[in-house]
């Protein structure tokens, strides 16, 4: 047991010193100059276009070697200091990600988690009834084909345009400040409830069709037919196989939530919401390396601490993966 | 890193449940069993002839389409007789670029797939099989190939190529998704290599390579073909995700294409309905006729799963 987990540990590092080398090496392979797009942006003069670019490539170090960048990279990221943004120019990287970060995740942890509770309960009614599967199987199955872009299209246009309930893009009310007053938040809720329902929706059917199948499945078994061999009532025979079903479920949770401080790309472009997505989307638009690689450590440390987590809790929970782990790795 | 691939909560793929208890090696009637209860399931009938639509659509669709997709007409037209769909702002007719993007969608689909299963089968098989070491790296580089932020890359590799292509796209796709499919195939092949009959191939002296295509793949068959099911659909709509930002395709015209120039033009605000809601009602019918067609056919291929 101590040997799995010393080598589960010594592959999570190496996989974390080889993202985090690719997540540096990404941006600086792209074509261009960073320091040449910030200061495009000036109107300014040959002579005096060559200093400002010689004293701006030495402050953010682009003019260096590349081993030279890849060195200081991991000793800023290890002592904290993440640089400085190119395209928010004075901002810190690490200012920008914590103004961003909240946006995300009020978004997505709630859609996520609320379409997993009430997925699964639906998927795990609907398992082996007939009437609820022939009604709860074609809709999640239909929920799960649709194209997130076109939902983020249809129902802002239903909801939004033709029927003015709800805004169809930002964060908040594009006249308000952000601030701690009720006027705010209001209208935070208010623009967050599109977005939400978006990804609420496309989830949902996902979590369903993979819990009636699962369910089905734990019916089956013979420790089913054991417990109703004893008498025991359908109900509990279904809690029984519900919380056997659960455990794969658990680990595709704890997977999406893993990701999920990557912020949606798609749902923050649809919707223009203020969130990480829409930063990562900025940041390669102005090639801002220091962001970039600012917001990619966020999601290996996501990626990576949620495969630790699901490989810890079936190692423990489950004891068949423990032996067949055992036996692999002999 | 999926939240970028996906950037819409991915689609999750789902087989089945868990990994389904492998059947015994097949009696030789085992096929003409298998298609009885394919021809007698309503869902896999039911999915593949909605499916048969939409292909026939795609291939005969730009012959009975009266308009060429590079003709122009009257501009942001709704639909009438003259102009199935309408015409979007360029006044281009939309049926005809609809059917077109049917087309891409599909070719996007297949190769997105084929390339995701195999790259996902052969890593998977080999880390299954081999265990150990071999195992733990190909686990590293699955873990690595999640985290690797799919658009980012997808823009950087873009920015040296001079048009993006339908097979680019494709095997961009496929080359991002493998990882779930080399989870599952490793996790089926353990479970699988320590029954008699892989021993009993072990002690006959065989080679390892043999055995897996001969003895452990035969009898994942199944599984392995519903695999590739799912990785069409999901394929197709992550194409649309990519579409959608404008990372599609360069040359052609896809049914994300279409939806990511009608937000470009605000269609949202005007009310030009006819340009962004017939791409994504079809592309759901596609995907949705296919995973209808894939449960159908896991309950023809686990007598457990069928209803009785």
């Amino acid at each position: 047991m101590r040997r799995y987990f010393a080598r589960k540990v010594l592959t999570y590092a190496l996989a974390f010193f080889v993202g985090v080398t690719i997540d540096w090496a990404i941006p600086h392979l792209m074509p261009g100059d960073p320091v040449q797009l910030y200061l495009s942006n000036f109107n300014l003069k040959p002579a005096g276009y060559e200093a400002l670019y010689k004293t701006m490539s030495q402050a953010f170090g682009t003019n260096l070697p590349l081993w030279e960048q890849y060195l200081h990279y991991w000793k800023g990221l290890l002592t904290g200091n993440w640089g400085i943004s190119f395209w928010d120019f004075p901002a810190p990287v690490s200012t920008l990600i914590f103004q961003a970060l909240p946006y995300t995740l009020a978004l997505l942890v709630p859609a996520i988690v609320l379409s997993y509770i009430i997925g699964n309960r639906l998927g795990a009614a609907a398992a082996r009834r007939k009437v609820l599967d022939n009604s709860v199987l074609p809709v999640g199955y239909v929920f799960q084909a649709i194209p997130y872009p076109w939902l983020a299209l249809a129902l802002p246009f239903l909801l939004g345009v033709v029927w003015h309930v709800f805004p169809i893009s930002g964060g908040y009310d594009r006249g308000l400040i952000p601030a701690f007053s009720w006027t705010f938040i209001s209208s935070l809720l208010y623009h967050w409830f599109l977005p939400f329902l978006t990804v609420f929706l496309v989830s949902l059917g996902g979590w369903a069709i993979g819990m009636r199948n699962l369910v089905i499945y734990e019916l089956e078994n013979d420790s089913s037919r054991y417990l109703r061999a004893l008498g025991a009532r359908e109900r509990v025979v279904r809690r029984y196989a519900y919380r056997s079903a659960s455990l794969p479920q658990l680990s595709g949770l704890a997977l999406a939530l893993g990701v999920v401080v990557g912020g949606s790309i798609v749902t923050e472009y649809a919707f223009s919401y203020p969130g990480i997505g829409r930063l990562i989307f900025q940041a390669i638009s102005n090639q801002d390396y220091f962001l970039l690689q600012g917001i990619f450590i966020f999601i290996i440390i996501g990626v990576l601490v949620a495969n630790f987590i699901i490989d810890i809790v079936y190692v423990t929970v489950d004891p068949r993966t423990r032996l067949s782990m055992q036996g692999a790795s002999s | 890193m999926s939240a970028l691939k996906g950037s819409s909560p991915a689609p999750v793929a789902v087989v089945g449940g868990p990994a389904p208890e492998p059947a015994a090696p097949a009696p030789p009637r085992r096929r003409g069993e298998f298609l009885y209860y394919a021809l007698h399931n309503s869902k896999v009938i039911f999915g593949l002839s909605l499916e048969l639509v939409f292909v026939l659509a795609a291939i005969f669709g730009p012959i009975i389409s009266p308009h060429n997709m590079t003709d122009f007409f009257a501009s942001n037209q709704p639909p009438s007789g003259q102009h199935w769909l309408g015409t979007d702002n360029l006044g281009h007719d939309l049926f005809a670029e609809v059917v077109n993007g049917l087309q891409v969608s599909y070719m996007v689909g297949a190769i997105g797939a084929v390339c995701a299963a195999f790259v996902g089968m052969a890593l998977g098989f080999a880390a299954g099989w081999r265990g150990g070491l071999l195992d733990e790296v190909l686990q590293m580089i699955t873990n690595i190939v999640v985290m690797i932020p799919a658009l980012v890359l997808l823009i950087v590799i873009g920015a040296y190529l001079k048009t993006r292509g339908i097979l680019f796209e494709g095997a961009f796709i496929g080359l991002t998704t493998w990882p779930w499919v080399a989870r599952a195939v490793r996790a089926q092949t353990f479970t699988l290599k320590s029954r008699e009959f892989v021993d009993l191939a072990r002690l006959s002296g065989k080679r390892g390579i043999s055995i897996v295509v001969r003895e452990i793949a035969p009898n994942m068959a199944s599984y392995l073909f519903l695999v590739v099911i799912l990785l069409f659909g999901t394929s197709m709509l992550l194409a649309a995700n990519f579409d959608f930002l404008g990372l599609g395709p360069t040359t052609g015209t896809s049914l994300g294409n279409i939806m990511n120039q009608s937000t470009l033009w605000s269609a949202l605000q005007l009310h030009y309905w006819w340009w962004f809601l017939p791409p994504g009602i079809l592309l759901t019918g596609m995907v949705a006729a296919l995973l209808i067609a894939n449960v159908g056919l896991d309950e023809v291929f686990n007598p457990k799963l069928r209803e009785q």
